[in-house]
Parts: C-alpha cells; structure tokens; sequence
C-alpha cells in the first residue's frame, strides 16, 4: 500500500518536495553564512544549533513543549488562509485566550478536571469571536482583514494587559505576573524529567478534529471552496459569507484555545508581558505544512526543534537568538515562491511525458 | 476637561503624523502601480538601524541617511525580486519580510554592539531641527509649523513630491496604468514587472525617511521593534486616502491627531494600556468609517445609473 501511494505521486507533487527541500537547504546554508560571520567559534555553535535539542532528554521535551502552541497556532491560521482570508488575528486571540484562562483559573471555582476544560472553552469562544471582527469588517464594509486584525492584536495585548495587571496582578511578587492560578485549573504533567503537559492530549485531539473537519465535512469542503474561488463558490450556492465568518472564527477558537493550553500547562500564573508575534509562527507552521492540518505537528515539530537549538546556541555560543527569525522568513519566502525553480519543473514535466509515450 | 487647542497640541501632532506620512506616501506609490507592500514595517524598521549604525561609525549624517536608504531599499528589492520574479504572494513575502527584520535587526545589533535592547553605545547622529525664517515669528502659526525636524518638512515636500510624479509624469502615468489594469498597460508595450519594481523600489526610499525618523529624530537611538505597527497603520492611511497623496494626508493627521490625544490622556489617571489602544483603535474606526462611506457611494452611483437605464 505504501509502494502505491509513492507511484501515486505526480510530477508536480514530486516537484513540490523536491522544491521544499531546496528551500529548507538554502536556509540551513544561510544559516551557515550568518553564523560564520559573527561568530568567533563558529563550529561550536552550529553544534548546539543542530545537535543542541538532542542533547539532554529535557532538551528533546523542550522540542514537544514548543511544539505545541505552535501546533494551535499553526491549525489557526491554516483554517484561517484556508478561506482565503489574510487574518492575522492568532496573536491577538492567543495572548487574549491565555488571559481569559488566568482569570477562569483565579475567579472561578471548579472541581478538578472540568476547571481546565472550561478555562479552554471560553478561552476559545474569545479568541474566536476576535478573529471574527476583522471578518465581520470585511464582509459588510469591506475593509481589509490584514490591517484590521493586525491593528486588534494591539488592542487585545493591552485589553490583556490591563485585565491582568489592574485586577489581578499579584504586588508581592518580583516581576509583572498575576496572583497564582488554582491548582485545579493547571495541567498536570505527562512525562517525567520534562515540563511535557497533558495539552500533548488536546492538541493531538484538535489536530484530528481540525483534520476531519477541512477534509471530510461538507463545512470544510465549502471553506476549501470558498478560499480556492469565492465566487465560483457562490454561484454553486454556497453561503461564502458564512464560510467566512465560521472560519475565522474557528480559527481564533483554536488559537485562543492554544493560549489556555499555554498559560495552564507551563506557567502557574499569568506571566506574558509582550507583543506576541504569535500570528507569525502560526504563518510560519501552515507555510510549511502546506495549510494540511495532519503536516502541521511535523512542521511544528521542525520548528520547534530550530528554535531550541537556537536556544542552546545562543546561551552556549555569542550567536544571538534572532538569528533563526531571519532563517525563518527567509523559508517562507522561498516556498512560498512559485517560481522558484520554475525551469527544473519545465525538465521534469517533459522527462516523464516522453516516458509515458 | 483636556485642552486640546494649544499650539503645543498640534505640533505634537505633526511630530506623530511625521513617520505615519512618510510611509504612507510609500503605500501610496506601491497602491497605484497595483502592488500591496505590507513590508513597509520591516523596511522602516532596518532603515532604523542602518541609519543610527553607519552615521555613528562614520560621523556623517549623509553618509548615515545613505546607509539607511540603503538598508531599507535592500528589503524593498527583497519583496520585489521574490514577488515579481519568484511568484511569491505578495502579502506572504511581506509578512516573512517583517518578521525576518523585527529578529534580524536585533541580530545585527546584537552582533555588533552587543547589545539587544537599544544601540545605547552607538553614538548616532541626528537630523537637525529647523526654524523657518519669517514663520516663527507668528504668534501661534509659528509656534505650530517652526521648530520641526529636517525630515517633518520633507514629509510634506514628499506629498506634493508623488503627487507630483502621479500625475503630471509620463513615468508616473505607466505607474497608474500598470495598477489599473496591467494587461492593458503590457499590451500596449509597458513592462509591467518594471514598474512595479520600480514602485516598490521607491517607496523603500521614502519609508526608509519613516524608519530614519524613528531613530534619528524622533529617539536619538535605535530599539528593538520601535516601529511597532507604524507601518500597518500608513497601510490603512493609504486605504483610506484612495491612495491618493492629498487624501492619505488628511488621514494621516486623523491618526497622529488619535495618538497625540492619547498623549494627553496619559497624565489623566487613565490606564496606560488603553492609551496605548488610542492609535489602534482609531485606526480600526477609522477604516471602518471610510469602508462604510466608500460602499454608500458605490450604492447612489449604482442606483443612479439603474434610474437612467429605467429611463432610456
């Protein structure tokens, strides 16, 4: 069966990967460059970049750590574009979400087991309804998803800021944070010797959910439909602007979700303080799983591993930690370049058909 | 109540309007030639530091406004070559553009100075102030339109400057064709490819003035992240002008005249975060404002085209 699915494969797709991982290779080679030019031992330090994460079996649960808001995020803005919709809105709606678990976990008394659930559902609902305002924008006026949602991330780090920091801001302790969460809303640990929580749970769940979804409802269909050709997509009766609406606002769900998971499975209280670019790692996440939600754990997994490795690097060696943001653009923008390679497709499209004759 | 009419008001007011107007304008050339350049952020934000970085090593503020020109038109050429010959979305390329310069600035400070918050040891020049002869003697029009930083003024200069170059240029008729509709334009023999880059070239230079602003007038050194969605915000001035220089003026002002409000709040026991709102929320109003004003007069100009068809 496995041999069935690799012949399967048509040119394009074999071309696909063989692009993708062109791009991946500059990238690394890139990354190469940067570290040989600011670096004064720059061996050791493109040794903890790659074998960094490998390391320490704490340093390979940091990997699954990391990796799974990046999986929330990375489902987020794959339903999100899936509509064709540039909403940036994850950021917002994750940082939001983590805000509103803090409070669900401090204000409201729950037993054990229902507290975190509820916490990740309202979470959600606001992360949801968030990401629905630039949609709600478009659709009736017709302004821009990018700049609006790009505008509310603002707005929702100091709506956050200012929740958790006029109301619930612990004054006894050293640094900004908010008072401790209960016991009962935090996510207890699954593997010994890591910080890995029970969120590796949810998050498997949601990426199945998310996968069933896009690819085996009639909803998904008619988002995936929506986002290839609106209009084609009206005129064969679809609703568009409630495949719009839904979608982004399942998207926000999910990132608001993510954030709860975040905030009660690695912290004990509230403890975000800055403009997260939450929306770009996600943008990153559902770059290079192609918006497939069953590839978005790989290349969370991926990501996540790059910037551990950055992390060790950058506390081991004097190359700074930045350095993978530009690594990280720079793959984006080549896989996203459709052109790249374009002659080496041309060759293989011709190869194959003057085999098939 | 705040007291909003002093002279004071409104020169902080065209002090924030300074880096929004600049960038704007970019949006605006890039609007017309039909190429949306949401890396303005990241061009705004190398220009910055590449600025601040060579005029304090070489102590030449010509030289440093050269380096920062140069920094931002690099990102410029980035979007385009991978936008224009690579095929990449152009919002996507933006997007990566913004985030690989928000980590590569900090980078490359890093790298540098050592430091990853501020060029603190970087003895940055600034642009000058100027005091316009006759005009600082008036009484309060003084006080408001004297005193401005070099790049204020030609903040304004730019928009009479691609106003200029829009409309009463043989280049900048190509520009508009190639946004109106670039088949058209190619058919008749324009290279469409060219213009466009030539466009986004273009708003690299004059956002990059935006960046230079943050960082060599506006503060007298460089932070990490300092634009902080100035970029965006030139973004929806531009929408809301019609991408027209006069229009994305007045629009810029609307948000520099929101932000300076917010400054005044600030001493007003108003939380800080929901000062910190101010620009955001307004812009967001602002373009809904304008969305809703645009598709009304869409509305009366269908109605009235269906009354003379009733008619005929």
């Amino acid at each position: 069966m496995l041999k069935g699915l690799f012949k399967k494969r048509s040119v394009d797709q074999r071309f696909e990967s063989i692009r993708f991982g062109v791009a991946i290779l500059l990238a690394l080679v890139m990354a190469f460059i940067l570290i040989l030019l600011v670096s004064k031992q720059p061996f050791e330090a493109l040794g903890y970049l790659f074998l960094g994460p490998i390391s320490k079996f704490r340093k390979m649960g940091n990997v699954v750590e990391t990796a799974i808001p990046l999986t929330f995020l990375g489902l987020s803005v794959s339903i999100m574009f899936s509509a064709n919709q540039f909403n940036m809105g994850s950021s917002g709606a994750m940082f939001l979400g983590g805000t509103i678990a803090a409070i669900v976990g401090l204000v409201i008394p729950l037993p054990f087991g229902i507290h975190p659930i509820v916490a990740m559902l309202a979470a959600g609902v606001v992360g949801g309804v968030l990401t629905s305002i630039p949609a709600i924008i478009k659709l009736k006026w017709g302004a821009s998803e990018l700049v609006s949602s790009l505008m509310l991330n603002f707005v929702a780090l100091n709506l956050g800021l200012y929740l958790i920091m006029n109301h619930f801001r612990d004054l006894s302790a050293g640094t900004l944070a908010s008072l401790p969460l209960a016991e009962t809303v935090l996510l207890p640990t699954l593997v010994k010797g890591t910080r890995i929580h029970f969120g590796l749970i949810v998050v498997i769940i949601m990426v199945i959910v998310a996968w069933l979804f896009l690819a085996k409802t009639k909803w998904g269909y008619a988002l995936r439909m929506t986002g290839m050709n609106i209009n084609f997509a009206k005129y064969s009766g679809i609703s568009t602007a409630a495949v719009v609406l839904y979608s982004q606002f399942i998207g926000g769900f999910l990132a608001g979700m993510g954030g709860a998971v975040e905030i009660m499975g690695m912290y004990d209280r509230f403890r975000w303080q800055f403009m997260p670019s939450y929306a770009f790692d996600g943008v990153i996440v559902s770059v290079l799983a192609k918006k497939n939600p069953l590839y978005v754990p790989v290349a969370a997994i991926l990501l996540a591993y790059i910037r551990v490795g950055a992390d060790t690097m950058s506390v081991n060696s004097d190359v700074s930690y930045e350095m993978i943001s530009i690594i990280q653009g720079f793959i984006i923008i080549m896989i996203a370049a459709n052109a790249f390679l374009k002659h080496y497709r041309q060759r293989m499209v011709v190869k194959e058909a003057t085999q098939n004759d | 109540m705040i007291n909003l009419l002093t002279p004071e008001f409104f020169f902080t007011v065209i002090r924030v309007t300074t880096p929004i107007l600049l960038a704007a304008m970019a949006a605006v050339i890039c609007n017309k030639a039909g190429v949306t350049n949401i890396a303005l952020e990241g061009i705004m934000l190398t220009a910055a530091l590449t600025g601040v970085l060579v005029s304090g090593f070489t102590q030449s503020l010509i030289l440093g406004a050269i380096g920062g020109i140069l920094g931002g038109v690099f990102i410029a050429f980035l979007l385009a070559y991978f936008a224009l010959y690579l095929k990449t979305d152009i919002i996507l390329g933006g997007i990566a553009l913004n985030l690989l310069t928000v980590g590569g600035t900090v980078f490359v400070m890093f790298a540098i100075t050592g430091d990853k918050g501020a060029t603190n040891s970087v003895r940055s020049l600034q642009f000058p102030a100027v005091n316009i002869p006759f005009i600082e003697d008036i009484p309060v029009l003084g006080t408001i339109l004297s005193g401005h930083n070099l790049l204020t003024y030609l903040a304004i200069l730019m928009v009479f400057f691609v106003f200029f170059l829009l409309y009463k240029t043989t280049f900048g008729l190509r520009l508009r064709a190639v946004g109106e509709n670039p088949d058209a334009a190619s058919s008749v023999g324009i290279d469409v490819n060219r213009i466009q880059l030539y466009a986004l070239l273009l708003s690299g230079v004059i956002a990059s003035f935006g960046g230079m602003y943050m960082s060599m007038a506006y503060l007298k050194l460089f932070t990490t992240n300092m634009v902080s969605g100035r970029g965006y915000i030139a973004l929806a001035a531009a929408a809301m002008g019609q991408a027209n220089p006069i229009g994305t003026m007045i629009a810029s002002l609307l948000f520099g005249f929101m932000e300076s409000v917010g400054y005044q709040l600030q001493s007003r026991g108003i939380p800080s975060q929901f000062i910190n709102m101010v620009p955001y929320v307004s812009t967001i109003v602002g373009l809904v404002l304008y969305s809703m004003y645009r598709q009304n007069q869409l509305k009366k100009k269908k109605a009235i085209k269906l009354n003379e068809e009733v008619k005929s």
